[in-house]
């Protein structure tokens, strides 16, 4: 057993974490949300040029990396400086799939996103889907060597400023089946297909995917026809090991700055910090952080290795995450008093984003009853 | 012990329940957008009736009614969902000019507050002054007839609709911090007054920094005697914990959660929440604790029909009250699921949300929600008022 990061990952952990001080403090970050297209092409420009995307890949996409460790190094980082870029849904999720798909157009694309040149989003929810991968209302209707796609699909992270979007869409089988899903390559531009966009509460930007008979080549097909749903459930578990990572990141810096303000604020003569009650309650907070962290570590060594169910490592990192993130970001609110709730202060955007990854990929809840389930705690 | 009301209790009741059907409308219920006009115009139409303040002494505008039928009006007004009276006047200022205001002072400012003529807002924390609010720093000098005020107030409450401020100030900073403070009333259109808006998470605009300049203050606005504003102004917040429980509102907005839950329409072919056990559980959790609250706060108001004041007891309203609050709203966010994520707060007249209705504000409350346990004395505050004055720690 080894904690310890290799010296490519402390070297890109180090040059990610210098950038984010020196060109993306909390200001920045703001001014780029409040700009027109609430992303920064220059950052993600560079995130390319430092090779954070290729990280995400092994040697056979060109990539120099690729295993959960390396993204978790990356994630940490992000969540610490809370970037919006869409680096989840392009390189996590979307990228995901076609690590996950493999074969030509894969690798094309694979590198596209290395080279930052393509910005992808993953539709896999719907309207009333809730958190169930296999809840797809959207259809896909094979005419000749074309399919024709029709459904919305919610809340799609980066689906308005993506280039190309991945859409589940069901081929065949009844509204909640496991199998006739399959997964289609699709531009932006294509007919039929609107995106309704907007940002999302904590500054990222995202949008409902609408088709109407948009009629996409057979080629798009991507990975088997019928048969995307373990895909799913394999990339989405990647994707909730990472955003442990992200919450990881969030966490620390949360409890950083809660220290720093409590110390620094004086009430009754004193800083409050002083006060036990508010030292316990930092020390609460400073707990739920460790586990987090404990919990991120696991599902990422656990992923990374041969013999673990990566499903049930998800879960247990996700229930952690709705935990610590709840816990974290209402205590650090607390303890800032009026100044918590200010959008002027970097603390309430860290809680914001905090709460809403509880939300993302399914809620402590969901991953809870799942856990449950993948253990025989509960029938299936 | 009973637990029935009296007949007379129910009569005031129907009475009441009447005056909120033809005033308060069934189909307008939990859609009223709220802002300064509408706010104003519900302040207006129970003014009219004579029942903006029932709290007030009968000679000032008040309606004589017993704690009970104080209880029942409240009880009524949450379960149609409509908005309060405006807190400042009635609640807060109101009482401090009837109980230590000179008679000119009734006279002059006790009509526009009771029906709003004059919005007040609350000038009493400071950058540096929250929790420890007798620390206050904004000074006033007196100077012939008037008092020059200089400082700043901040978090004050819809300032940006105010037209007087009540203000704490120093007008002696060389005795103990308690016992140098006044209670002046100012006008919000003096020169050297400026209003400066804080945003807060979810994008809404409630809390304000308020600058004082040089603001030339008439003595004549100066309540009761100088120096004993801190007495006041305790006196003040007294009052303005009262109801601060809120329980039928949470309890309505619960109801609100569970139609939603169980709406078939919403579900579709997916999952109903309110198959769920887990929201089941959170839901059955509020119930009761919503439960223990309102039989605290029944206590507390028997307490006062006896002829105790309120005591130290209204903190454990505020903390469980806000407590439950909170709770509620986050349950909320769950229920919303992806939906609570997309901001659309601001679309236009032909523009519509992506996800249902219920999910719209549902993070945006959430957020805005957690002020309920800092502001009006943070819990950790009222807790160390109850291990003080309850428990005498
Ligand atoms: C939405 C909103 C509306 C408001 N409206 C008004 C208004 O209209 N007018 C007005 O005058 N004020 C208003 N307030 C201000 C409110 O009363 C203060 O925010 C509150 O008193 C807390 O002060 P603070 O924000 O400075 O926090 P601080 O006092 O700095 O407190 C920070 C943290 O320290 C804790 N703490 C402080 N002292 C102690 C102690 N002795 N023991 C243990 N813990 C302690 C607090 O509980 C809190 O967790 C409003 C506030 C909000 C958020």
């Amino acid at each position: 057993m080894n904690f310890e990061f290799t010296e490519e990952q402390q070297m890109l952990r180090e040059s990610l974490a210098r950038f984010l001080r020196e060109k993306y403090d909390f200001e920045t970050r703001q001014k780029i949300i409040a700009s027109d297209n609430g992303w920064s092409r220059d950052t993600w420009a560079q995130f390319a040029e430092m090779g954070l995307m290729a990280a995400a890949f092994p040697e056979e996409f060109d990539g120099f990396g690729g295993t959960a460790v390396d993204l978790s190094v990356i994630m940490e980082e992000f969540g610490r400086g809370l970037v919006v870029e869409p680096y989840l849904p392009t390189v996590v999720l979307a990228g995901g799939v076609l690590r996950h798909t493999g074969g030509e157009l894969a690798k094309d694309l694979i590198a596209q996103i290395s080279a930052g040149d393509l910005v992808m989003g993953l539709g896999f929810a719907e309207p009333q889907g809730r958190y169930d991968l296999f809840h797809v209302e959207t259809k896909a209707e094979k005419q000749g060597d074309e399919y024709v796609l029709s459904g919305r699909k919610a809340v799609v992270l980066a689906a308005n400023i993506a280039d190309k979007l991945i859409i589940a869409a069901r081929t065949s089988g009844n509204i909640r089946d496991e199998d006739g899903i399959s997964l289609f390559l699709i531009d932006k531009d294509t007919d039929g297909l609107t995106v309704e966009g907007y940002p999302t509460i904590d500054g990222l930007q995202a949008g409902d995917v609408i088709l109407d008979k948009v009629k996409v080549p057979a080629a798009s097909l991507v990975g088997e026809e019928g048969k995307a749903y373990p895909v799913l459930e394999a990339v989405i578990d990647k994707a909730i090991i990472a955003l442990a990572a992200e919450a990881m990141g969030v966490c620390q810096k949360i409890c950083d700055l809660t220290g720093e303000y409590t110390r620094s604020r004086e009430q009754f003569g004193t800083p409050i910090a002083q006060f036990q009650v508010l030292q316990h309650r930092m020390v609460d907070m400073f707990i739920f952080k460790e586990e987090m962290t404990s919990m991120t570590y696991m599902a990422v060594m656990k992923a990374d290795t041969e013999g673990h169910d990566t499903r049930v490592a998800a879960s247990m990192a996700k229930v952690q995450l709705g935990k610590s993130c709840k816990f974290i970001g209402e205590s650090a609110v607390q303890l800032h008093g009026g100044m918590g709730i200010t959008e002027e202060m970097a603390v309430g955007h860290y809680f914001m984003h905090a709460t809403m990854m509880d939300t993302l990929f399914g809620n402590g809840d969901f991953h809870q009853k799942r856990y449950e389930r993948l253990t025989g705690l509960r029938a299936a | 012990m009973d637990l029935s009301f009296s007949e007379k209790d129910e009569a005031f009741r129907q009475e009441v329940i009447s005056f909120l059907d033809e005033n308060w409308p069934a189909d307008q219920r939990g859609k009223v957008e709220f802002n300064k006009e509408t706010y104003l115009d519900w302040h207006k139409k129970l003014h009219a009736k004579g029942w903006v303040a029932p709290a007030w002494p009968e000679e000032y505008g008040g309606t004589g009614w017993t704690p009970t039928q104080r209880y029942i009006f409240d009880q009524e007004m949450a379960k149609a969902e409509t908005f309060p009276s405006l807190a400042f006047n009635t609640s807060m200022v109101g009482p401090v000019i009837y109980t230590f205001g000179s008679p000119e002072q009734k006279e002059r400012f006790l009509p526009p507050t009771l029906s709003a003529d004059i919005w007040w807002c609350q000038g009493y924390s400071e950058p540096g002054s929250g929790s420890d609010l007798a620390s206050l720093r904004t000074k006033a000098v007196r100077e012939g007839d008037h008092y020059i005020v200089n400082g700043s107030k901040t978090w004050t409450t819809f300032a940006q609709h105010a037209d007087w401020i009540f203000c704490l100030v120093r007008t002696d900073p060389d005795v103990k911090k308690q016992q140098g403070i006044s209670f002046l009333l100012i006008d919000m259109k003096t020169p050297g007054v400026t209003v400066r808006p804080i945003i807060t998470l979810g994008g809404d605009h409630e809390v304000n920094e308020v600058f004082l300049e040089d603001v030339k203050v008439p003595v004549e606005n100066l309540i009761g005697e100088e120096n004993m504003g801190w007495t006041y102004a305790k006196f003040l917040l007294m009052h303005e914990r009262s109801n601060i429980a809120a329980v039928h509102q949470s309890k309505r907005y619960l109801e609100r959660l569970k139609e939603v839950a169980a709406n078939d329409d919403l579900a579709g072919h997916g999952p109903k929440m309110s198959d769920d056990p887990d929201f089941i559980k959170k839901v059955s959790e509020i119930e009761i604790d919503l439960t223990a609250l309102e039989f605290t706060e029944l206590r507390s108001l028997a307490n006062e029909e006896a002829g105790k004041g309120p005591g130290a007891e209204s903190s454990i309203l505020k903390i469980r009250g806000t407590e439950l609050q909170q709770r509620i709203s986050h349950l909320a966010v769950e229920l919303a699921g992806y939906y609570a994520l997309p901001y659309q707060r601001n679309l236009g007249h032909n523009e519509y949300p992506a996800g249902p209705e219920h999910t719209v504000d549902a993070a945006a409350h959430y957020f805005n929600g957690r002020k309920t346990s800092i502001y009006g004395g943070t819990n950790e505050i009222q807790r160390n008022i109850i291990a003080k004055a309850v428990l005498g720690l």
